[in-house]
């Protein structure tokens, strides 16, 4: 599975930072960075909680 | 989960519509009825008092095709439930009646209005894509505003008007604002970005008319200051959507009081987002939020403990909310009821600061201006019951990584 983020919706809240720490980061400059390209079975549960907790519908899964 | 079972969602706006998206996702594969008092489909509000003010467009959530076909949803809008029958398991809306088997309620809450405006016109609350587009509209036309209630909505609306190079004056009967939203040495150091923004901010004065022929021309404060006005703008606050449920039966008390579950004690009944109070098992208490996050995610719980009871999962959050001043990002995780709060990076007159807030020995909250890349870490650490050493111990060392990095 991969995670996909439009960077044009992203507004940098970080929600899905919060809940899926291993995966998303804000970084210095408040820009979205991704840690990690494959998802472990361990970040699903929080990579799904952080796409429905994402204000600006940015995060997408794909297979 | 079988099939011919009915879900109705009553609130179509974002708690209803997760709530039939989750319902759908979870492979509920019954009917869904969603009823919404407004006519629109469903749509977001945080942008209406951001940069749908500012002229932007706001097309709505989904498309309705999206929700007819791919949802299989029906849709009974511009149609307000009026009652509420947990006995015979039906919800009144207008001439017609729904019988259901699982039962969301999300009708959020309504926006205070300011008394005796005598229907004013130019007087409005701003809660609904119809109050935004009307506010947008005397923004258009250059108006002198005064936002009454220095809140974050009131506080947005100031900041759109100045964005415009308009006059704007907010009045708030406090003499700090935002007290109950971040407690009182935030709540000022929030305010002060009034003054930087250019925006004239009275707290501790109440108002005691509005007045104009048809349409409102001045604002009287409670001091003797007559304000001069073509725009008034109540942010005054929200009272939860229960009216519908009076003598229904569930446990009203500012909200629909609901257990950890989202359940309300009604069999098959389960409410969500800014019109439920319900336990949040990581504080230990009831609370009722008016925050996006808390509502999409309850919206998605309530829907799906909704359709399968026996197996319903508790809602914990640790409440999160951003708002957006001049250009600035305020953003707040965790509560604000504490026993100490420290600032632990930037100042408080500065463009970026992190403030802690303690409880006993737990880290409780942190609010951050322009603090993008740090609030989330506190979330984090708060979401898994950090003490109050551990916060403190992070913060110094996010600052010295950034000595270094410099
Ligand atoms: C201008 C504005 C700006 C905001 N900005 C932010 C922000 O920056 N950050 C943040 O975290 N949160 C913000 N919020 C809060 C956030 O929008 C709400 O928490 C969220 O909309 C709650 O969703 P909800 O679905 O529970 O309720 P609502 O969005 O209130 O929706 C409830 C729906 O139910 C309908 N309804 C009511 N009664 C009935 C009835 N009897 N029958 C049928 N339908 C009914 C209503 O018409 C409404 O469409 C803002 C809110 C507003 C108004
Ligand atoms: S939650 Fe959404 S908007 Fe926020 S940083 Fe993540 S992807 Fe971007």
């Amino acid at each position: 599975m991969k995670i996909v983020v439009d960077y044009a919706r992203c507004t940098g809240l970080g929600i899905c930072e919060s809940l899926a720490p291993g995966v998303f980061e804000v970084d210095d400059s408040g820009d979205l960075i991704m840690l990690t390209e494959t998802i472990s079975a361990d970040d699903l549960e929080g990579v799904r909680q952080a796409i429905e907790g994402c204000p600006t519908e940015a995060l997408r899964l794909e297979p | 989960m079988s099939s011919g079972r009915h879900l109705v969602v009553v609130g179509a706006s974002l708690a209803g519509l997760r709530a039939v998206e989750a319902a759908r996702r979870s492979g509920f594969d019954g009917r869904i009825t969603l009823i919404g008092a407004e006519p629109h489909l469903p749509y977001d509000r945080p942008p209406l008092s951001k940069t749908f003010l500012d002229g932007e467009d706001l097309p709505p959530f989904r498309g309705e095709e999206v929700l007819r076909e791919e949802l299989g949803v029906e849709l009974a809008l511009g149609a307000a439930a009026t009652a509420l029958d947990i006995g015979a398991r039906t919800v009144r809306a207008g001439e017609r009646e729904f019988g259901y088997d699982a039962l969301v309620v999300a009708t959020g809450a309504g926006a205070r209005a300011l008394p005796r405006t005598g229907g004013l016109r130019g007087v409005h609350t701003l809660r609904t894509r119809d109050d935004a587009l009307a506010v947008r509209r005397a923004l258009d036309a250059g108006a002198r505003t005064v936002v009454v209630g220095a809140g974050f909505i009131g506080s947005e609306v100031a900041s759109a008007a100045r964005k415009r190079g308009l006059d704007v004056t907010i009045v708030e009967a406090l003499p700090t604002p935002l007290v109950r939203a971040v407690g009182e040495t935030m709540g000022g150091a929030c305010a002060a970005l009034h003054a930087r923004g250019g925006t004239e901010l009275r707290c501790g004065v109440g108002v005691s008319a509005v007045e104009g022929d048809g349409r409102v021309e001045r604002v009287r404060l409670s001091d003797g200051t007559v304000l001069a006005a073509d725009l008034v703008v109540a942010g005054i606050g929200a009272v939860p959507a229960t009216g519908w449920l009076a003598g229904s039966g569930l446990t009203l008390d500012d909200g629909v009081v609901c257990d950890e579950t989202l359940f309300t004690g009604a069999p098959g009944v389960y409410a969500a987002g800014d019109v439920a109070r319900w336990h949040n098992p990581l504080f230990g208490r009831h609370m009722r939020l008016e925050h996006w996050t808390s509502a999409a995610e309850q919206g998605a719980v309530a829907a799906r403990n909704a359709l399968d009871p026996a197996d319903a999962k508790p809602y914990s959050t640790v409440p999160y909310f951003w708002s957006d001043w001049y250009g600035a990002r305020i953003q707040f995780v965790g509560v604000p009821v504490t026993d100490e709060v420290r600032v632990v990076d930037g100042d408080l007159a500065g463009e970026r600061f992190v403030a802690l807030y303690r409880a006993g020995d737990r880290l409780v909250g942190a609010l951050t201006l322009n603090g993008q890349p740090q609030v989330m870490k506190y979330r984090g650490l708060i979401m898994r019951g950090a003490s109050w050493a551990e916060g403190l111990e992070f913060a110094d060392r996010r600052r010295a990584a950034a000595k270094e990095s410099v």
